[in-house]
């Protein structure tokens, strides 16, 4: 059955998305720099820019530990760091429908300068538009995002074997939380999204001169999503550690009883980060000592082949493979 | 103790393996006939630490996959009369039915709501006075006793807005069939631990009396599964046949008597056409006369008058569900089937064996 109209799954971030985008975008105006990586990189004068955008739909608007404001402002910067650049300048631009209350709006612009605030970036330009009700569900954001590369060459492409992968923490936070609070499910849970921008660990990693060949922050799709592209860019393989993916009991518990797989839950506080083996030691330490990196761990590694395979290394011992996530997943958690 | 750590503990794990190892007397194929087990066994990769000439293979224990395409072609019709919403459960929603599928009945704008229990449909058509809202009843013992929960709570409240479409299934009797078919050499049977919750495990009796098969009746977590792989094995040593029941906290010899007494006061047992295995006598149920008026059959009759006869497919779910073929060994797999473009249910389904083996175990 060809598909003729687009489906919820063509946003989900899994295998349907990249399809898509390569076969409607990419095969009409292609992708300036390296496909595939969050930011694309532009020479200007003697440097390069990094260049990204993003679109914020996630419902509830308001949920444990964010909303859709502080959601714009991180991912867009959290994207712009996987292009190793310092993260310069935001735009904000407004769908509204009509009938959305002022306040609500009021609350999400102030938790959008305070992310702003937290990680030094200026929202300096924006747009405003209004539609009638019913024709769009209360706000959706856009956002770009420019910042300046301080370390050329690092790409999804760029993983090598012998690299060594490093997780900013735990997994599967933000779309957990958004789930349970969406379809109010598994009530006292106590789950909540790890929304949060990683400019101070990200910089300051590159700052202490960790060789960083790859860094990708795992949203939709999970770090099954992420670790699957970067292993199709680099045409490399990756083998995880089951038992090193740090997941609080939590979401665990929530996973488990919703028969999600954690890997493919979404995140908006992570990154993950490819380094050569001779600074991992370093690098780990490195992002334990900065905020939003104390639970960082060293999951897993790169290897030559076989080309583009993901594979898990189970709490049993036993192995099994880590595929690109497929389906609806979890609508409208970004 | 929460029951899922101590149950995925490595060593102990590894120690079964090594017990199973010394167990095994020979080729022996166990048949699981429970999507979870399916899923679970390949998300762990539980076969890699069986015995060499120890199969583990899938059956028919994917609801999902199960459901005939005539009842999926007519639920998917009954999305287009007016002012109908679609309650289903999320994985249904991109299983191919012959023509469409929800996920694209939904794109065209079709009402579909994913809804996590049977009581979410009843308070969707509580809301909504001016729609009807049809579920799809899909699932084995396990479920079945919230849809009667829903069917009577829908009855206690008075709406006529409210119908179920029961596709639902019943396990002895399909594996009845299965091991009367004789298709294939089944050594032994690893037994669904939730629905024996319900219908407690001497309902297999008949399966070392009339077969001389022996059972295990097991959980879901890796030591969970181990144990029970680990009874069948020895049964098959001492040459002897009967149902152990590896899963005692959760699952006792006889039914658990209030579901026993829901089910009987809201569904009559009825023939049900399963996928791969036709129509197999007294392995479903219908909706009581007494509740008749929330049976989307009883209501919408000329919606299984008016379905197109199936098109030619690739698809060999059938046999898949039958055991007959491992996914691995199906032509399409992987090539023309894929979770993306699945052509039937095993593929897309959460606990479809060949969805199950593309995602874990695809070389």
């Amino acid at each position: 059955m060809k598909t003729k109209h687009i489906l919820l799954s063509h946003g989900a971030g899994g295998r349907e998305m990249g399809r898509l985008i390569e076969q409607v975008f990419l095969a009409r105006y292609g992708a300036g720099g390296k496909p595939g990586d969050d930011s694309a990189v532009l020479t200007l004068g003697g440097g390069q820019l990094a260049f990204t955008t993003d679109s914020f739909v996630v419902a509830p608007l308001f949920f444990p530990g964010g909303d859709i404001g502080r959601l714009a402002v991180a991912g867009t910067v959290n994207d712009l760091l996987t292009a190793a650049a310092r993260p310069l300048a935001l735009s904000a631009s407004f769908i509204l429908e009509e009938g959305l209350e002022i306040e609500t709006l009021m609350a999400i612009a102030g938790s959008m300068r305070d992310t702003a605030a937290e990680c030094g970036v200026a929202i300096v330009t924006g747009d405003t538009k209004v539609v009638p009700k019913g024709a769009a569900d209360q706000v959706f954001i856009t956002t770009s995002g420019v910042g300046e590369v301080v370390r050329p060459g690092v790409s999804g492409a760029a993983a090598r074997p012998g690299d060594r992968v490093i997780l900013t923490g735990t997994v599967g936070d933000h779309g957990a939380a958004v789930m349970l609070a969406r379809e109010n499910l598994l009530q006292g849970g106590g789950l909540a999204s790890d929304v949060a921008p990683l400019t101070d660990l990200v910089l300051t990693l590159l700052a202490e001169g960790i060789e960083v060949h790859a860094m990708r922050d795992p949203t939709r799709g999970g770090i099954a999503a992420s670790l699957n592209e970067i292993a199709r860019q680099s045409g490399v393989a990756i083998t995880i550690e089951e038992s090193r993916v740090p997941v609080q009991p939590g979401v665990a518990a929530a996973c488990e009883a919703l028969g999600l797989d954690v890997f493919q839950v979404a995140n908006e506080g992570k990154m993950l980060i490819f380094v050569a083996p001779g600074d991992a030691a370093r690098a780990l330490e490195v992002v334990r000592s900065r905020r939003y990196g104390q639970d960082a761990s060293l999951i897993g590694e790169v290897l030559p082949g076989p080309p583009r395979r993901v594979q898990v290394r189970t709490l049993l011992g036993t192995t099994r493979l880590l595929d690109p996530p497929a389906g609806e997943l979890l609508p409208r958690i970004c | 103790m929460k029951f899922i750590d101590e149950f995925r503990d490595r060593e102990l794990v590894q120690d079964l393996s090594r017990r199973l190892g010394r167990l095994a007397a020979g080729p022996a194929t166990v048949m699981e006939v429970c999507g979870t087990h399916t899923m679970a066994a390949a998300r762990f990769g539980l076969k890699s630490l069986l015995p060499p000439g120890v199969r583990l293979i899938s059956g028919p224990g994917c609801p999902v996959c199960v459901t005939a395409q005539a009842d999926l072609d007519a639920f998917l019709a009954l999305g287009r009369t007016p002012d109908t919403v679609l309650a289903t459960f999320g994985d249904m929603v991109r299983v191919p039915g012959s023509r469409t599928s929800l996920e694209r009945e939904r794109a065209r704008g079709a009402v579909v709501r994913v809804v996590y229990s049977p009581l979410d449909a009843v308070d969707l058509a509580r809301e909504q006075p001016g729609k009807t809202v049809v579920f799809f009843g899909v699932g084995f013992e396990t479920t079945m006793p919230a849809t009667a929960v829903a069917i009577k709570s829908a009855a206690a409240l008075n709406l006529d807005n409210f119908l179920v479409l029961c596709v639902h299934k019943t396990m002895p009797a399909a594996i009845r069939a299965l091991l009367a078919g004789g298709e294939l050499k089944i050594s032994g049977l690893l037994l669904p631990g939730h629905v024996t919750t319900i219908i407690g495990a001497a309902a297999y009796d008949f399966i070392p009396r009339d077969f001389g098969v022996p059972g295990a009746v097991a959980g879901f977590e890796p030591v969970d599964m181990l144990l029970a792989l680990e009874a069948i094995l020895r049964q098959l040593q001492e040459g002897a046949a009967r149902i152990d029941n590896v899963y005692p906290r959760a699952v006792q010899a006889q039914p658990n008597p209030r579901a026993a007494a829901l089910l009987d006061e809201v569904f009559a047992p009825s023939d049900a056409e399963w996928r791969g295995l036709g129509v197999i006598p007294g392995s479903g149920v219908t909706i009581r006369e007494a509740y008749a008026r929330f049976d989307a059959r009883v209501r919408f009759p000329e919606v299984w008058q008016e379905l197109p006869p199936a098109p030619p497919s690739a698809c060999r779910c059938g046999e898949v569900l039958r055991g007959a073929l491992r996914p691995s060994q199906c032509p399409q797999f992987d090539k023309s089937c894929n979770p993306t473009q699945p052509l039937g249910p095993c593929m897309v389904s959460s606990e479809g064996a060949c969805a199950a083996a593309y995602r874990y175990e695809r070389r």
